[in-house]
């Protein structure tokens, strides 16, 4: 049997300009994304025996683009264009016109289309099942699972985000630097989304929903080739890196999630770390902060920490402190508060979060830290009352089982010191 | 004569290998290795963070700037490398200047190591 695992990989890494390419050329995302399927079942068929050409993505641009004419013309009975068996790369002058074409728009080729799945008309969810159809090239039904749907609702929603942008009109011309980076944030909040999407899984979804965290790690690494001078965008590839590095760790064997704290370090994956410090050393080089590198940061500072107990906390605690500044939001405060209950103990974490409460009523995660910082001021009868109400707002069954955990200790020892509520932000 | 094996490789599409193909690969590429090591043949291996971890020491100017990246003119070649232990960025940078005050001209390539092994595995 040949191993085509190859072809794959390169079909998988040439999509996203070849998509591009080819959405600049038709200017219609229906058409590019049928041409780039005809191109890559054409490669399919012929580099087994040919192997790859020099330049895959050129190839594909140039067969796909060809592919569609042909088509057009067949529909029209004219002659059809020569078969792609017939180009080369090495001395076809069309495949020259490509190369110039490409590598001069290439790049906002590229952000156009991750623009145009993320757009900001689209709501969140059908960006994301957009970037992973046109993007990444994954099948409906593999969205489907990944987003526990059914094959018909996302091929409903993707046919809507479609018609959506086909009204939304971006333009065609390069843009302007002050829409450049609009555009890198929109796709940039779009990625981290996705990322989230798979992060926040619960351990029987994990298998489905890995694929989320691995296709958007994989476009922030395009969007950083893209543009390999944002401190931004090298942060939030970080980021993704550093939280994935703990997938192995999260879940124990029944399932259960486990927290940061009593995560089993050796499991986490020393090569993402490595290059998810790398990159946050880099982007704060920059000396530009931007919220992806605090995050990052904060993220760094838990994989830099070989023990639990070795945590730079203080320094979580300003670094939250600086991310509400730059993005005032409860949940925020609320990471602060738990960092700040780590370094400067329970009381003063507590009076932190007490404004919060109105906001936040409807969160597990403020009951939950709620109830640890009470239980750690012995507080038990307040305690019990807020871990109750986490419970009941529990969004998994690993979420609400830790929470149990916790009662059956408060009942167990009422009085004495429990282990500390780790938000999920922070496992 | 020792030599230095160096590999090349698109790196989109290698970061685009499942984590399944990347470990056949890895494992294909053990047995080899294993195989040279066995003859004492076989010196550090190292396997490089992809290009976008990689940061520039610029050393033909003074003083030396630091560029993200790996953007070594078309007209340099590989001539060398070391390997060094650094706690962080800041640490490798300053090692790197170091060499490039004695050693002026051309860019050092700051690049993390993903993987290492330091040759010295049992016969």
């Amino acid at each position: 049997m040949t191993d085509t695992r190859w072809i794959n990989a390169v079909l998988t890494s040439a999509r996203p300009r070849v998509v591009a390419a080819l959405l600049r050329h038709f200017r219609d995302l229906d058409k590019a994304e049928e041409a780039c399927q005809e191109a890559c079942l054409r490669a399919l068929r012929l580099w087994p025996t040919q192997g790859p050409p020099r330049d895959a993505a050129a190839w594909l641009i140039m067969v796909g683009r060809n592919a569609a004419i042909d088509a057009t013309r067949r529909q029209r009975r004219l002659t059809a264009l020569p078969d792609e068996d017939t180009i080369s790369d090495l001395s076809d002058n069309e495949s020259a016109t490509v190369e110039r074409l490409d590598a001069a728009d290439y790049r906002d080729d590229i952000l156009r289309l991750l623009f145009v799945c993320c757009h900001p008309e689209l709501p969140a969810t059908q960006q994301i099942a957009l970037a992973l159809r046109i993007v990444s090239g994954l099948s409906v039904p593999q969205i489907a699972r990944a987003f526990l749907v059914t094959e018909a609702a996302m091929e409903q929603r993707i046919t809507r985000a479609k018609r959506r942008i086909g009204g939304a009109n971006v333009p065609f011309e390069a843009p302007g630097a002050v829409e450049r980076s609009e555009r890198i944030a929109a796709v940039a909040g779009v990625l981290y989304l996705l990322f989230n999407e798979g992060y926040t899984s619960d351990v029987a979804e994990q298998g489905a929903r890995a694929v989320l965290c691995e296709e958007a790690i994989r476009l922030a690494r395009l969007l950083l080739h893209l543009f390999p001078v944002e401190p931004e965008i090298q942060a939030l590839l970080a980021l993704m890196l550093l939280q994935h590095a703990r997938a192995d760790a999260r879940f124990d064997d029944d399932g259960n999630s486990v927290l940061l704290p009593n995560q089993d370090r050796s499991q986490w994956n020393g090569k993402l770390i490595g290059e998810g410090l790398a990159l946050v050393d880099k982007a704060f080089r920059h000396r530009r902060p931007g919220p992806y590198q605090i995050q990052a940061a904060i993220a760094a500072l838990h994989s830099r920490a070989t023990r639990a107990e070795d945590t730079d906390w203080a320094q979580i605690a300003l670094l939250y402190g600086a991310l509400e500044q730059m993005q005032p939001s409860p949940v925020v405060t609320l990471n602060r508060a738990v960092a700040v209950s780590k370094a400067d103990g329970p009381a003063a974490a507590l009076a932190m979060i007490e404004p919060l409460a109105g906001q936040l009523d409807g969160y597990f995660y403020f009951h939950g830290a709620r109830g640890a910082f009470l239980l750690e001021l012995e507080r038990a009868g307040e305690a019990k009352v807020a871990f109750d109400r986490a419970i009941a707002l529990a969004n998994t069954p690993a979420e609400a089982a830790h929470i149990r955990l916790q009662l059956d200790r408060l009942a167990g020892s009422s009085g004495s010191v429990g282990k500390r509520k780790e938000p999920a932000k922070n496992s | 004569m020792q030599y230095a094996i160096l590999c090349y490789h698109d790196e989109n599409v290698v970061c685009a290998w499942s984590k399944e193909h990347d470990d056949a690969v890895m494992a294909k590429l053990a047995v080899v290795q294993e195989k040279a090591a066995r003859q004492g043949k076989l010196g550090p291996v190292a396997r490089l963070l992809p290009t976008t971890a990689a940061t520039t020491l610029r050393k033909d100017r003074e003083p030396p700037v630091i560029i993200d990246g790996p953007f070594a003119e078309t007209k340099e070649q590989l001539l060398g490398f070391y390997i060094y232990d650094a706690e962080n960025l800041e640490e490798a940078l300053a090692f790197a200047r170091e060499l490039a005050e004695v050693n002026p001209g051309g860019s050092y390539e700051i690049r993390p190591v993903g993987l290492f092994k330091d040759g010295k595995q049992a016969p």
